[in-house]
């Protein structure tokens, strides 16, 4: 067992936690911030990527005690307060999600993309993407939300 | 009464009901199920794919901390009863956990129940099993000869089910080759090829999971499972736990995509089920996606051998089809039907005169297979398609001019198909005549021509669709084949509406919502979607065979208009007007013709709730259901055309561009329909280009993780360009079709068909999927694909 | 999904690592950023006892150019290295390899250490460590060595480390005409095939060439005989070609799985070398 302290969305949240316990099992069933979704067991998949200091990280890959002191945003620390954030605004507007499952982590990822390119080109969306499966849209849909968002200048 | 006028929705693109609650992480998934005392489930899966198991050892398991019981398969045996299935077909004994012998790796043998997932694994690790193991058998034609393994002793020779013989001249009793042969006899050229449609992994996203809680006290089961079919689980987990239908309540929560895998009700819900009424507890299991590989339905394989016979003009004669399904070691709920649609369609959009479609099913030591998004219809579309596309090569025609010779013609709906599919409606000339438009057809020949002049290896592939969906007349379907609606009008004048589609990304939430806001002239933000819960939902069937809109649409509609009528009624005796003269319009109801004699839609509601002078024949309340059950299937059908170019060095295909012109009747929501089609294009593509389940000759699995199994990402696609013509089916209220599984259906064909005129200077014919660059350079250095 | 149980403990400088790993004797296990070992422990192939974690180290990351050569943490995240403006700039190849690693979250926190550490014969560093001719600088109980990237990886995930050494941080020389070509494996996306090439270009001519391969074999191995065909060889797209062709020779221990058989992981060497090679000389003309 460790004593872990992480600032998650802004809330310095400490507890006892067994060492081997996951950043996503951290968040979401000692914290119940279930928007942090797990799709894969090898990393591939993206459903669980949240913000760890400010950059995307899959947090499957990230044991509970690695973040310690560490600032971790998930989707539900996104919003501020009632107003969407620019790329929660873009897949609402282009229908960048059908199932949803996918649809946090891709969010979570995007907010990196835009943050390091501010207005990339499509095939700069897609490589960004690398990271994040969705099985429902073909991501073309996905592509226009965060296309959309940039437009209304997310990343700056 | 100066309410704002509302627009007509159906036909929008409205942004999805779902989406504000997904889009923050506020959606509830089963694994974000909690419930107080909740243990948790982890499976001992067999590492062998055929073997006879010989001890297991759980005491190591059983002494692990925080774990409160493990249980193996003769255990489980005791209180839990085979897994039933949904076809007619016989099939052997399948045990949720197998007890005697297991038939492929992933097969649960023993499973533990613990404090958290932590423990319940590490339990589950701990548990040690001796198997003697048997011969394994993993390619379906060697185990048509029963060498060198017999997976169940009562299907000699493996064959599951057939050979089973339909089209023309066939019955259950006979089969007359006559006008089959005289076809081949009368042809000038016969195209032939023995061609693999792949196993595939169906990969939702989301795993699977289950969370079963059976109260003591209240001698009831509620069952939260990411399925596409809250009804069926009910009844099916009903039954194998002893319980009446009335003491389960299943509950769909969002789910996170589906494809056909969470059709079925898989052990793993049979045993927490039956675990959960066991212990009193409330138990958890959720899929790990390496299990996922394993343990959740796979879909296709289906090897085909084609032969179609034409004269020199191109018109085709005659169609063989000799199908072999690799249905893996059991069959699931629908397993052995899904490979009969695969005959059912054999006739594409083309008038076959005679064709012979003969069906085996094997058994071998494989995950078994089931419905996966399209099931059965993609198969029969690949290979008649690759045999189109191989007779216009070998005619030296256009292949859309092949195509076009052989169509139905529109003037001949409904058509009834040798293979015994009535077409409901149909125009496939004009779908053809679209996508050839829109994709510029002889500007990207001489696109491609221009790019081989330069050595660059480009092609082009075109292929046309119909598909059965909608699913469908009670006759065909084990479960009934209608969909249920329920609406109500509250007392304020708001709309709660039950609908039996259990929907897993297809935003029902919006189109439902929009269907009822124009029927009954109100705000959508008033009108509510109930679904997913059979608590509140009193009936259903569920979300598959792109039924969801068709029928359940259909369904609410109905529902819908039989509310309107009775809320008519209300409203005419408060307004001393004939109830045929009343008009619904923007949230009120008024006299056709005399506008200022209205009353709100919220007072009516109010009325009937409490009305002080009953009109006679009348009782009380707005809330009225529907059963709607349709004559037929639907057909949907369209044309893809994709460009590709091989990579000369490397043999790695690329798609340069993907048009699909899709007809699917009428659509509520174009933008919702779009991403159904992007969709369903993404995973037919993804067929093609980069998925395959595949496994060692010992039967192990090779792809048994995101490491070894890819599905496409972002980067793999150009922007799809998408048109749709509209032709309505007849079958039901809203002349729509059902577009999940079309974008699928179409895609696969005409990228191989694109490869293969990339490769054609090498003289290839045909490269059986998926194409593997390695394939590919095979091709391209004179070796075989 | 859920690995077996360890301790865990932070480093707070390079001799506590060593320390750390000293006293665990051969059950400690260093973790950086952990995307290699986690996966590994997840699916309980890795079952460590103890952790001992070096990504809080100060100065463990970093890129600066001392004395003409370049030097970078161990600790450096692959984003940072795919993304800094002083490799960009004097030696550009090292930067690509780092930006086709994974993906971007596994570039946020994958190091270059731990890759090379780790040593995947199919991971993207080790080819270019070899192309650039890299020095690197392990510390451990009996104090500081210097192992060339060439004599470093001994096999299949094994290295020449000690239980008690922890990677500090890698040197090379920078070059500037050189690259990286990489063939994909669609599913993990790792290396089927990856090649670094590295030219020194004196008056057209090739003076020297280091080229290293990753993916195609057991482990990353330089092209020798292409070397040697580029050796005093005009630097064009001519040579290049005539060069890569032996790309494929002389190399026995091919991997082969359901990707790509050994047979064709041998075609791809001289096609990706070739490409490598263009984009060494593409630079030379930028
Ligand atoms: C989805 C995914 C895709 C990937 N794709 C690629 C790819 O395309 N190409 C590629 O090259 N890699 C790829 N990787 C691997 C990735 O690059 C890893 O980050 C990297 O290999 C390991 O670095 P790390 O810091 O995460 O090491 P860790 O996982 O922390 O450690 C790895 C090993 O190295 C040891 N170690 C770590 N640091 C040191 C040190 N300083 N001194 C001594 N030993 C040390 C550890 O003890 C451990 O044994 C991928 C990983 C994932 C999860
Ligand atoms: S859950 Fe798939 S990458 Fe984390
Ligand atoms: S929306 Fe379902 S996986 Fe992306």
């Amino acid at each position: 067992m460790a004593r872990v302290s992480i600032t998650v969305n802004g809330r310095k949240r400490s507890a006892e936690v067994e060492t081997r316990l996951l950043l996503v099992h951290f968040l979401r069933e000692q914290l119940n911030l279930t928007g942090t979704h797990v799709g894969c067991d090898t990393s591939q998949c993206g459903a669980c990527t949240v913000l760890v200091d400010g950059r995307s990280a899959k947090s499957c890959t990230v044991f509970a005690v690695q973040a310690d002191g560490a600032e971790v945003t998930t989707i539900e620390g996104l919003a501020d307060g009632d107003r969407l954030h620019p790329l929660q605004e873009g897949f609402w507007e282009e229908h960048g999600l059908q199932c949803g499952y996918c649809t946090p982590g891709m969010i979570m990822s995007a907010v990196t993309l835009l943050h390091d390119n501010p207005a990339p080109t499509e095939q700069q969306i897609r490589d960004g993407l690398d990271g994040n499966l969705c099985r429902c849209t073909g991501y073309q849909h996905i592509v226009n939300a965060i296309q959309h968002a940039a437009a209304s200048g997310s990343g700056r | 009464m100066a309410s704002p006028v509302l627009p007509k929705l159906v036909g929008q693109r409205v942004k999805r009901r779902e989406d504000p609650r997904l889009i923050q992480g506020r959606g509830t998934y089963v694994d974000d199920v909690k419930i107080t005392g909740m243990q948790h489930l982890a499976f001992k899966r067999s590492d062998i794919a055929h073997g006879r198991i010989r001890s297991i050892d759980t005491s190591a398991a059983e002494a692990v901390d925080g774990v409160e019981a493990v249980f193996t398969g003769a255990q489980i045996a005791e209180f839990l009863g085979p897994m039933p299935i949904g076809t007619p077909f016989p099939s052997p004994d399948h045990r949720a956990v197998a007890s005697d012998v297991v038939r492929y790796v992933g097969e649960p043998v023993a499973v533990v129940v613990a404090r958290d997932r932590y423990v319940a694994r590490d339990a589950a690790d701990a548990v040690t099993i001796e198997y003697d193991p048997l011969p394994v058998v993993v390619d379906p034609e060697q185990a048509l000869t029963g060498q060198p393994a017999v997976l169940h002793a009562d299907f000699p020779n493996n064959a599951a089910v057939g050979p089973l013989p339909s089209g023309t001249g066939a019955s259950p009793k006979a089969v007359d080759d006559t006008a089959i042969d005289q076809a081949f006899a009368e042809a000038d050229v016969v195209v032939s090829q023995r061609m693999v449609n792949h196993r595939l992994a169906p990969t939702s996203i989301e795993p699977r999971g289950v969370v079963a809680h059976y109260e003591p006290g209240k001698d009831a089961m509620t069952i939260w499972s990411s399925t596409q079919n809250p009804h069926i689980l009910r009844t099916f987990i009903a039954a194998l736990t002893g319980l009446g239908q009335d003491q389960v309540r299943a509950i769909a929560p969002e789910v996170g995509g589906g494809f056909g895998s969470k059709i079925n009700i898989y052990g793993e819900e049979y045993v927490a089920a039956a675990l959960s009424k066991r212990l009193g507890l409330p138990l958890k299991w959720v899929e790990d996606r390496s299990e996922a590989f394993l343990c959740t339905i796979h879909g296709r394989d289906i090897l085909a051998y084609v032969d179609l016979a034409a004269r020199r003009d191109g018109t085709v004669l005659g169609l063989k089809l000799r199908l072999v399904a690799d249905i893996g070691a059991y069959n699931m709920l629908l397993t052995a039907a899904i490979p009969t649609l695969t005959m059912t369609m054999a006739s594409n959009v083309y008038a076959i005169p005679a064709i012979r479609a003969t069906l085996t099913e094997v058994f071998t030591n494989k995950t078994p297979t089931d419905a996966y998004r399209g099931a059965g219809r993609p198969e029969a579309i690949y290979f008649v398609e690759r045999a189109m596309d191989m007779l216009a090569r070998e005619l030296g025609v256009d292949p859309a001019e092949v195509r076009r010779r052989n169509f139905i013609p529109s003037d001949r709906f409904p058509f009834k198909t040798q293979t015994g599919a009535v077409y409901d409606s149909g125009d496939y000339a004009k779908a053809l005549d679209r996508a050839l438009e829109k994709a510029g057809w002889e500007g990207l020949k001489a696109e491609r021509d221009a790019a081989r002049a330069e050595g660059r290896l480009v092609g082009l592939g075109l292929s046309m669709y119909v598909e059965v969906c909608g699913v469908g007349p009670s006759s065909g379907l084990p479960t009934g084949g209608w969909e249920h609606s329920q609406v109500t009008v509250e007392r304020d004048g708001r709309v709660s509406a039950t609908t039996g589609a259990s929907p897993h990304g297809q935003g029902n939430e919006t189109t439902f919502a929009q269907m009822l806001a124009d029927q009954l002239g109100i705000p959508m933000e008033h009108v509510r979607i109930h679904h997913g819960d059979t608590g509140v939902v009193k009936q259903g069937i569920g979300t598959f065979g792109s039924r969801s809109q068709a029928v359940g649409g259909a369904a609410l509609h109905l529902a819908g208009g039989k509310v309107k009528k009775k809320m008519a009624k209300f409203a005419a005796a408060l307004l001393e007007a004939h109830e045929g003269d009343l008009v619904f319009e923007n949230g009120t109801i008024s006299v056709k013709g005399s506008p200022s004699s209205a009353k709100s839609f919220a007072d009516v509601a109010g009325y009937a709730y409490r009305p002080v002078k009953l009109p006679e024949g009348l009782e009380p309340g707005l809330s009225e259901e529907a059963f709607f059950e349709p004559s037929n299937n639907t057909y949907p059908f369209g044309c893809h055309i994709a460009m590709l170019e091989v990579d000369r060095d490397t043999g790695e295909p690329r798609l340069l561009k993907m048009v699909a012109v899709d007809d699917a009747g009428h659509l509520i929501n174009p933008l919702i329909v779009e991403g159904q089609i992007h969709g369903g294009l993404a995973q037919g593509i993804g067929q093609a280009l980069i998925e395959e389940v595949a496994y060692s000759d010992d039967g192990q699995p090779l792809t048994g993780s995101f490491m070894d199994y890819a599905i496409p990402r972002a980067s793999d696609f150009p922007r799809f360009e998408l048109e749709s013509t509209v032709t309505p089916t007849p079958v039901n209220p809203l002349g729509a079709k059902g577009v999940g599984e079309a974008g699928t259906i179409g895609s696969t064909p005409c990228i191989v068909s694109a490869a293969v005129d990339a490769l054609s200077g090498f003289g290839v014919r045909h490269v059986d999927m998926m194409l593997r660059p390695e394939r590919l350079w095979r091709v391209i250095n004179g070796g075989q694909a | 999904m859920i690995p077996t149980a360890f301790e865990y403990e932070r480093a707070t400088s390079l001799d506590d690592a060593v320390a750390k790993l000293a006293a665990a004797g051969g059950a400690g296990k260093l973790i950086a950023g952990g995307h290699s070992l986690v996966p590994l422990m997840k699916l309980r192939l890795s079952e460590p006892t103890v952790l001992i974690d070096i990504a809080h180290i100060p100065d463990f990351a970093g890129i600066r150019e001392v004395d003409r050569k370049i030097e970078i943490g161990a600790g450096t995240t692959h984003h940072d290295v795919a993304t800094s403006p002083l490799l960009r700039e004097r030696c550009p190849a090292v930067a690509d390899a780092a930006a086709v690693i994974g993906d971007p979250q596994v570039r946020n926190r994958g190091t270059l250490g731990g890759s090379l550490a780790h040593a995947d014969p199919a991971a993207d560093y080790p080819a270019v460590m070899l192309a650039v001719d890299a020095d690197l600088h392990i510390k451990g109980s009996k104090g500081w060595r210097v192992v060339a990237a060439r004599d470093f990886v001994q096999g299949v995930f094994t290295v020449d480390l000690a239980p008690d050494e922890v990677l500090a941080r890698v040197t090379f020389a920078p070059v500037r005409t050189a690259a990286y070509a990489k063939l994909h494996q669609q599913a993990s996306r790792f290396a089927i095939v990856g090649v670094a090439a590295a030219l020194e270009v004196r008056g057209g001519l090739i003076a020297s060439a280091r080229i290293g391969l990753t993916g195609a074999a057991s482990s990353p191995v330089r092209l020798s005989n292409v070397e040697a065909a580029l050796g005093g060889q005009p630097a064009s797209s001519e040579t290049a070609a005539a060069a890569a062709r032996f790309g494929g020779a002389g190399i026995d221990d091919l991997n082969s799985d359901i990707h790509a058989s050994a047979e064709y992981r041998r075609a791809m060497i001289p096609v990706f070398t070739r490409r490598a090679l263009d984009g060494a000389l593409a630079r030379l003309a930028g």
